[in-house]
């Protein structure tokens, strides 16, 4: 609860920042619109920005679920497999140094307009912070434990279920958290290069038309988004490292 | 306990990569008995727990480690002194974790028999943070009762504990593991004098046997042999070789 009432005054002396300087420059409302004109807009256009909303949100959320699961599973498959890190890992590696965003265009060509290209988006761009820090975590292992299940008479892959999995969980959990901030930039971006429905696309649209009210409305209800994401996530890392 | 303790033994150097740990030992530990190897640190005791474990993977082994009767495999258990409990897991399924990482039926009665001899039948649901030091080497000691294994591996398991905690686990320990073949490695001449019924100092020129004192295991720690045996190796122990 403090920890709200910080974040709302935060809020606040910053959106009392933002006013002041609109009022004190005399900056036109197409340039930079003050908090109260984006306020009005984002309730007057509610219905418009929900429509839109919904959709980048399903492919955040589904970029965010099929990247952490496909994530995980890469993941537990090069920490059991040395073959796997030989081979897999390089790959890995070299697909890290193409930027994600240099693949928007070729992801529309593939995937579609609709939300295919969106997902695929936000999966990969997310796939690789998932990947690695849940990968290294379980490469933690502590020597002892792993030992001591050896002497138990454990197999190597009930080690990796019953051990190095719940101990890299935390590992795993800070992963998400980077996800659920990275996972909107991916379906923004995938918006961005092709799309008829969604916040990305109406920011672009609502730029073109120097709407620019309409178009920090969009980034309000993105931004809250993501916020909320994040907290959800933070709550269920919590959950699952306890 | 199905399975009869053996006496096991061990001849020979070992080596780490190219780094010798010791050379030309002679090891013997009696059948059903506690025996106590002395020794500085990086003499190579915990090397010799780990060959009889068969976690020696990185450890050259120039020699033999056997069993009396049969193979070891299977039938060793170590307690440390990091008590190795999963901190995720109940104090109750840490003593249940053998079965579980084998994948058999837990034997839920026995582990609660179990947890009961070690005095922890309260905390079962507990987790592992919420214990004290010696409460949580209670589950541990707990959890190599659960595992039935005629070889009991101790590596300094009660070092970490303060003085009258260290004392009771040794009591408690001497009579829940009686009858096994217990190799306890350790620094302190007292905890050797008072549970050893065979005593051995290792240096770095091998090892060699000391008498232990009079009395049946666990002795005394006020018992004035106990103290004299402890004496004299705090002696033996403070010559380097």
């Amino acid at each position: 609860m403090k920890n709200l009432t910080a974040v709302l005054a935060s809020a606040l002396v910053a959106l009392a920042v933002w006013q002041i300087v609109v009022s004190a420059t005399g900056l036109p409302r197409f340039i930079l619109p003050g908090p109260s004109l984006v306020g009005q807009t984002v309730w007057d256009n509610r219905m418009l920005l929900a429509e839109h909303a919904l959709i980048t949100i399903s492919e955040v959320l589904a970029g965010l679920v099929l990247g952490a699961i496909i994530g995980a599973l890469s993941a537990v498959l090069l920490a059991a497999s040395s073959l796997a890190r030989t081979f897999v890992g390089p790959i890995l590696v070299f697909s890290q140094a193409i930027p994600v965003f240099a693949l928007a265009p070729i992801l529309t060509l593939w995937f579609g307009y609709g939300l295919g290209s969106k997902i695929a988006m936000a999966l990969l761009i997310i796939y690789f912070p998932v990947t690695s820090s849940f990968f290294d975590a379980l490469m933690r292992s502590n020597r002892d434990w792993l030992d001591h299940a050896r002497i138990m008479g454990a197999s190597p892959a009930r080690i990796m279920w019953h051990i190095r999995i719940p101990a890299a969980l935390p590992g795993l959990a800070s992963g998400l958290r980077l996800a659920a901030v990275y996972a909107p930039i991916g379906a923004i971006i995938g918006e961005w290069v092709g799309a008829s429905k969604g916040l990305g696309y109406l920011m672009l649209l609502a730029n073109g038309r120097a709407k620019t009210d309409l178009m920090f409305a969009a980034l309000i209800v993105l931004a809250v988004f993501t916020i909320f994401l994040r907290a959800a996530i933070d709550k269920l890392a919590n959950k699952i490292v306890d | 306990m199905s399975d009869l303790a053996p006496a096991l033994s061990l001849t020979g150097s070992a080596s780490f990569g190219d780094e010798p740990v010791f050379r030309d030992i002679r090891l013997k530990v009696e059948a059903g008995q506690w025996t106590c190897l002395l020794g500085a640190s990086g003499v190579g005791k915990s090397t010799i727990l780990k060959i009889f474990a068969g976690l020696s993977d990185e450890v050259t082994l120039k020699g033999m480690a056997a069993a009396s009767n049969g193979q070891l495999k299977g039938r060793v258990t170590l307690l440390a002194q990091d008590d190795m409990l999963l901190p995720w897991l109940t104090v109750q399924q840490n003593v249940l974790l053998g079965a579980r990482l084998r994948g058999e039926r837990p034997d839920i009665i026995r582990s609660e028999e179990i947890l009961s001899k070690v005095g922890l039948s309260g905390k079962a649901k507990s987790k592992p943070r919420t214990l004290s030091g010696g409460q949580r080497q209670r589950v541990a000691l707990a959890r190599t009762l659960m595992e039935d294994r005629p070889v009991v591996l101790l590596d300094e398991p009660f070092s970490a504990l303060d003085a009258l905690t260290r004392a009771r686990m040794q009591d408690l320990s001497a009579a829940l593991l009686v009858d096994r073949t217990v190799l306890l490695v350790t620094h302190d001449p007292s905890e050797a004098a008072r549970l050893g019924h065979a005593i051995k100092v290792m240096t770095s020129s091998g090892i060699e046997d000391f008498a232990p004192p009079n009395g049946t295991v666990p002795r005394p720690y006020d018992d004035i042999d106990v103290l004299k045996t402890q004496a004299h190796l705090y002696s033996r122990l403070s010559r380097p070789t």
